[in-house]
């Protein structure tokens, strides 16, 4: 247990959100708020990875999104609800319990393999050129949903209420924040690891000067190749979530506006910051909710706050370092992390 | 295809085509001097048409405070392109000088100034949004549409004047960055950021140049598309941005030539392929093919590749 106290903390945290929805303390909407809280830190901490520590710019994240959205949501529909597209129920609601986050998984790794439609052209490519690689593949994707008439089109799909309903039935407690928390606890924890692998010092040594890394021995088309499938895969898994919080997804959600929220993040909490992005992704979903009542002005004064946040900060909240960094204190929860 | 089918759908391309060039070409030029992805520019595309339906409304006579005479309407159609272009060009330079100029002073990670430009486009739309309301604007006929027949082929004067001033920018751009001192200084600073200010080249005016210059040209292109689909709302540039955006980078971004060449190729492939498959594939395939020419060129049609030296 002393091995992680900031895992511990965490763990009690999410603990208490549990409890304290379960008990009815907490109403729909404060849970719903939470619930895209966590979605946003996977977003932009798999995001980071890219834009941050591999120092790419990477703006299609919202494509990879919808792969994992729609992956997931068709297996989760298609085994444990009955419909007119896939016919009766194939399993019991039951499995939902054991079997959805295995679906989530295999959502993220359909995720991952879209990753390959940019990971590929990124061996010869770099910088700009790369980025509209990203941004073409985010609209092929979502072109592509549009074109599938058997899963909805441009209408979207749905049917995932009812399977978290279904979960719901067989035990009475809120399931989805608590899927949500897992993955957002793996989310960090393997981003945390992986940097701090050898693998991620490869990928930050891509970012500083790649043909030096490559002179080091470092092998840059593996690295590439498991930063982007990774990044994308988690990408995936944050779209499933968010298709099982909302019952309903369309190709019209994953486009380069939810793109540009992700980046927005990844920048406002600091390039190459885990725990920035961690942070942002809570401070910027929480200033979405309270501008909510400005509705029109909203999206005119959040850029317009970001735009004067890289006037004066324009590092972002963090940039570069870590939460423990800036407060010496939080170090002791690293304990075993460094010395 | 039939022959006719063809060139109709060869006039159709072009006008598209030229829809993307003119806007491409304000990527390019930014991106050449300050290696910027201005992503802002999309929306300068629509402010320029939001300007041109306010100046043309106001000569027309639609507001209370009138001219105290009337225009001939080559005149208003005159007057409303350059005041536009005018008013547009110093939107362009305003962002410049509040937002990119600051940044670039502080020497901040380049990637932050693309965020900013993303910002700025954001406030362009939602402000626009807000101030003027969701309801779209018509814009009035500043041109009456004569529709021309030859042959089973069918086209409007629109569509000539649209490519024909395409080609009039095309030629006028080659002259002023092949034969001016200010097209010199550009292509100076593109080749050698370094050296270049130490030769005692201004280089914020050049920026500011570009900056008008590049809008200017994005708000001659919205006028124009204004009037071929005259409904304008907030987010009309967004879209066809980004497409210019894929076209320019495709064309072989920092180029002049590149940007018409990515511009016209993106027309002809969206026109072509809504011809030959159905329409809803349209994004698909042209995305595709673009993808695929960067995958084979990963620095464009012109672009040249630079070595690292190490």
């Amino acid at each position: 247990m002393d091995r992680f106290p900031a895992l511990t903390w965490g763990a009690l945290l999410f603990l208490l959100l549990i409890g304290s929805s379960w008990a009815g303390w907490l109403d729909s909407y404060t849970q719903l708020v939470i619930l895209f809280i966590g979605i946003n830190i996977i977003m932009s901490a798999s995001l980071n990875l890219i834009n941050g520590y591999m120092g790419e710019f990477s703006c299609g994240h919202a494509g990879f999104m919808a792969v994992g959205a729609y992956v997931t949501s068709l297996l989760t529909v298609w085994f444990f609800t009955s419909g007119s597209v896939f016919g009766p129920a194939l399993l019991n609601s039951h499995w939902a319990i054991l079997l959805f986050p295995l679906l989530l998984l295999i959502g993220g790794l359909a995720a991952a393999l879209a990753g390959l439609m940019i990971a590929i052209p990124s061996f010869r490519t770099r910088g700009d050129y790369l980025a509209i690689i990203t941004l073409a593949a985010n609209y092929i994707i979502k072109s592509a949903i549009e074109n599938i008439q058997v899963i909805g089109g441009a209408r979207g799909f749905m049917g995932m209420t009812r399977v978290v309903n279904g979960m719901e039935a067989v035990w009475e407690i809120p399931w989805m924040l608590i899927w949500t928390g897992i993955f957002v606890a793996l989310t960090v924890v393997v981003i945390q690891r992986f940097i701090r692998s050898t693998y991620g010092l490869g990928v930050i040594a891509i970012r500083e000067d790649e043909i030096a890394a490559e002179i080091m021995g470092i092998h840059i088309r593996k690295m590439k190749m498991i930063a982007f499938m990774l990044s994308s895969g988690l990408a995936g898994v944050a779209g499933g979530l968010l298709a099982h919080v909302l019952g309903y997804i369309n190709p019209g959600s994953f486009t380069i506006m939810k793109s540009t929220e992700a980046m927005v993040m990844v920048y406002l909490g600091g390039m190459g910051s885990l725990s920035g992005s961690v942070l942002s992704a809570v401070l910027f979903t929480l200033l979405l909710e309270v501008l909510r009542p400005l509705e029109l002005f909203k999206w005119v004064i959040v850029p317009l706050l970001l735009f004067f946040l890289m006037l004066f900060r324009p590092e972002g909240l963090l940039g570069h370092r870590e939460l423990a960094d800036v407060f010496p204190g939080l170090k002791r929860f690293y304990r075993s992390e460094g010395k | 295809m039939t022959l006719a089918l063809f060139l109709q759908n060869l006039i159709n391309a072009l006008q598209w085509g030229s829809f993307y060039a003119l806007i491409a070409l304000g990527y390019s030029m930014v991106y050449g001097v300050l290696l910027l992805i201005n992503f802002a520019h999309g929306d300068i595309f629509m402010v320029g048409a939001y300007f041109g339906f306010f100046i043309s409304a106001f000569l027309l006579g639609a507001y209370a405070l009138k001219l105290p005479y009337a225009l001939s309407p080559e005149m208003i159609f005159f007057l409303t392109l350059l005041l536009t272009m005018a008013l547009t060009a110093g939107v362009g330079v305003t962002i410049e000088r509040i937002a990119y100029r600051p940044l670039r002073r502080k020497g901040a990670n380049r990637l932050y100034v693309v965020i900013t430009a993303l910002m700025v486009g954001l406030i362009l739309e939602n402000g626009n949004l807000a101030l003027l309301g969701a309801s779209r604007k018509s814009f009035p006929e500043l041109i009456p549409r004569v529709i021309y027949h030859w042959g089973e082929i069918t086209f409007s004067n629109l569509k000539i004047i649209v490519i024909a001033t395409t080609l009039l920018v095309f030629l006028f751009l080659q002259v002023v960055v092949r034969r001016t001192r200010w097209g010199l200084a550009m292509r100076a600073i593109s080749y050698d950021r370094v050296a270049v200010p130490l030769m005692g080249i201004p280089v914020d005016s050049i920026i500011v140049v570009t900056f008008a210059l590049g809008s200017s040209l994005a708000a001659l292109a919205g006028i124009l598309f204004a009037l071929s689909y005259p409904v304008l709302e907030p987010y009309m540039g967004a879209l066809i941005g980004w497409k210019a955006f894929i076209a320019a980078v495709v064309g072989g971004i920092g180029e002049i030539r590149g940007a018409f060449v990515g511009g016209f190729l993106l027309g002809f492939i969206e026109i072509f392929s809504a011809t030959v498959f159905p329409s809803t594939y349209r994004d698909l395939i042209s995305f595709g093919i673009l993808m695929g020419i960067l995958t084979f060129r990963p620095t464009g049609i012109f672009g040249l590749a630079r070595r690292t030296k190490v």
